[in-house]
């Protein structure tokens, strides 16, 4: 088999497995699947400036937030239908992403996460701030009704997941497509040697200005999808802990390939899950486990398996 | 012949200890010119400031009959300058193939890039290992690969800094004769420690010390030079 068709019947194989899991899965991990899937598109996101341009974020929340509410606002104030909503959270995500990644961008390393962090908080504050329209912490709700997107409930399980699944697919192979486009190839170049980059004759200040806006929107699509599948808006998704977890979940499955955001969510999803059933120090358990991963596959998941198995794996 | 490089009054201080001091440097398309000095004369600085790498605190450079003093490192590349690393500055967990087609996707585009990769890895005589990861390679082999970069660029004028540097001998002989195949086409600044293969290619040399020009003139001028011989080359 070629590399071309290897990646495709990988990425291919895995979006059918994931459909073919709608017929399948009992409820409870039906529902798990779905808000995995989400949640993955934001560690989609999240990989394309951390895993391929290298540039460590630790505001994320902000966009994931911006999606949020850039669609749950516009339906509680505005009485905007789903597509709409959708499309303001999208829109949110790109101005706000635009914004704070030139102002961000003109730092580097250490100062660039503390910067990202900062935004991040400013966003969670703002929205605290303005608690009369956003209800602040305890968040709102968006009913049922207001959920009917082309005559399709999404508040309907099944509907929800097929839903997620076309987010998911879509954050997927957009990723693809882009890292194995020439641009996304001078991504690589700038998180491997960015001045390199810049005497080659590159614009480093573009392309990761174009990095940051589209893991922005990325993460504010996943988060206006969140919010209009499972129904709420709260200040808790502006939180720095809405922040780190992208970050672990692309760091366990593989920062830097394209499945990786999938194995990692998936798989720390799971350990929460299955460990706060044994124990009420489910974190102590989920810590050891991380730092067991980190020690045995520093590259995470997908990262080993390409340096092991799967050199092809992009 | 018209000056495809020239600087007027340039110069670099760094917190008051003058790096380079009011050089003016005219450089005509086609020619292969050198630039020599003794450590701490100002070579790194003044090329730095060429390539745009560190802004100059005083004087101006034109590229091509064009003000480029303020311009980014990225948009003289743009015009057609290349310049390959002092210290290696290649992508070392990439292949070479990949290392090289990042250079030539500035201005090539779909199958072209892949055959002047290939002609790029040949010419240094890399082919054989295009596949391999950079970081892998020997010293003087990752020399070779950022000549290639600078070569797949096709630029106008090509700033070498210490391309030799960890060559075996048989290497530099290959290095020379590569060199001379690119002029006229591309004009040549060498910034070179060697001083056979300054002798052997440069048609002029430029001779750098204490931060200001010290001679200039043809190899044989410059190896005659008093003034030259005092300051770097000793007594020969």
């Amino acid at each position: 088999m070629s590399e071309q068709v290897k990646v495709v019947t990988l990425h291919g194989g895995l979006i059918a497995l994931l459909l073919a899991m709608n017929f399948i899965l009992p409820a409870y991990h039906h529902g798990n699947l779905a808000r995995i899937m989400v949640l993955t598109s934001y560690a989609i996101g999240y990989n394309i400036l951390f895993g391929y341009t290298g540039l460590l974020s630790l505001g994320h929340a902000l966009f994931f937030a911006a999606g949020l509410y850039g669609m749950g606002l516009s339906i509680l104030h505005f009485g905007f239908s789903p597509a709409p909503a959708l499309a303001a959270g999208i829109a949110a995500g790109v101005l706000v992403s635009l914004v704070a990644g030139m102002l961000a961008l003109r730092t580097a390393g250490v100062a660039f996460m503390i910067v990202t962090l900062m935004f991040a908080q400013a966003g969670h504050l703002t929205i605290l701030l303005f608690g009369t329209y956003t209800r602040g912490d305890e968040g709102f709700v968006i009913q049922p009704a207001q959920r009917v997107l082309a005559g399709i409930d999404l508040s309907d399980p099944v509907n929800r997941y097929l839903a997620a699944l076309v987010l998911f697919s879509t954050c997927l192979l957009a990723t693809l497509w882009l890292v194995r486009r020439p641009a996304g190839r001078v991504l690589v170049a700038i998180r491997e040697n960015e001045q390199r980059t810049r005497l080659l004759g590159y614009d480093a200040f573009r392309y990761k200005l174009a990095a940051v806006v589209i893991s922005g929107t990325i993460s504010a699509a996943a988060g206006a999808t969140y919010g209009l599948l499972f129904g709420y808006a709260g200040a808790t998704f502006a939180t720095v802990q809405y922040s780190i977890f992208p970050l672990l979940w692309v760091l366990l499955g593989g920062a830097g390939t394209v499945i990786g955001p999938f194995l990692g969510t998936l798989f720390m999803f799971y350990l929460i899950d299955l460990t706060s059933g044994i124990t009420t120090a489910y974190m102590l358990i989920a810590g050891v486990v991380l730092v067991l991963l980190t020690l045995f596959a520093p590259q995470g998941m997908a990262g080993e398996l390409r340096r092991r198995l799967w050199g092809w794996l992009p | 012949m018209t000056s495809l490089l020239s600087t007027h009054g340039l110069g670099r201080d760094f917190s008051g200890l003058c790096a380079v001091h009011a050089v003016d440097f005219d450089l005509p398309e086609g020619q292969i010119r050198a630039l020599i000095g003794p450590n701490g004369a100002g070579k790194t600085t003044f090329v730095s400031m060429l390539i745009g790498s560190i802004a100059p605190s005083a004087g101006r450079v034109e590229f091509d009959g064009r003000d480029i003093t303020h311009l980014p490192a990225h948009r003289r590349v743009a015009f057609g300058m290349a310049y390959t690393f002092q210290v290696t500055s290649i992508f070392l967990r990439l292949t070479l193939a990949e290392n090289v087609a990042l250079a030539a996707r500035r201005r090539l585009h779909g199958d072209a890039v892949a055959a002047e990769v290939g002609a790029a890895l040949e010419r240094v005589g890399l082919a054989d290992h295009a596949t391999e990861i950079a970081g892998n390679l020997s010293y003087g082999h990752q020399r070779l690969l950022e000549i290639a970069m600078g070569l797949a660029q096709r630029p106008r004028l090509l700033i070498l800094d210490e391309p030799t540097q960890g060559l075996a001998d048989s290497e530099i002989e290959a290095f020379k004769s590569l060199i001379r195949n690119l002029a006229p086409e591309t004009t040549i600044l060498l910034i070179e420690h060697n001083m056979g293969v300054v002798m052997d290619l440069a048609e002029r040399i430029t001779v750098l010390d204490f931060g200001a020009v010290l001679a200039e003139g043809s190899p044989s001028e410059i190896h005659s030079n008093a003034a030259v011989q005092t300051a770097y080359l000793g007594t020969g």
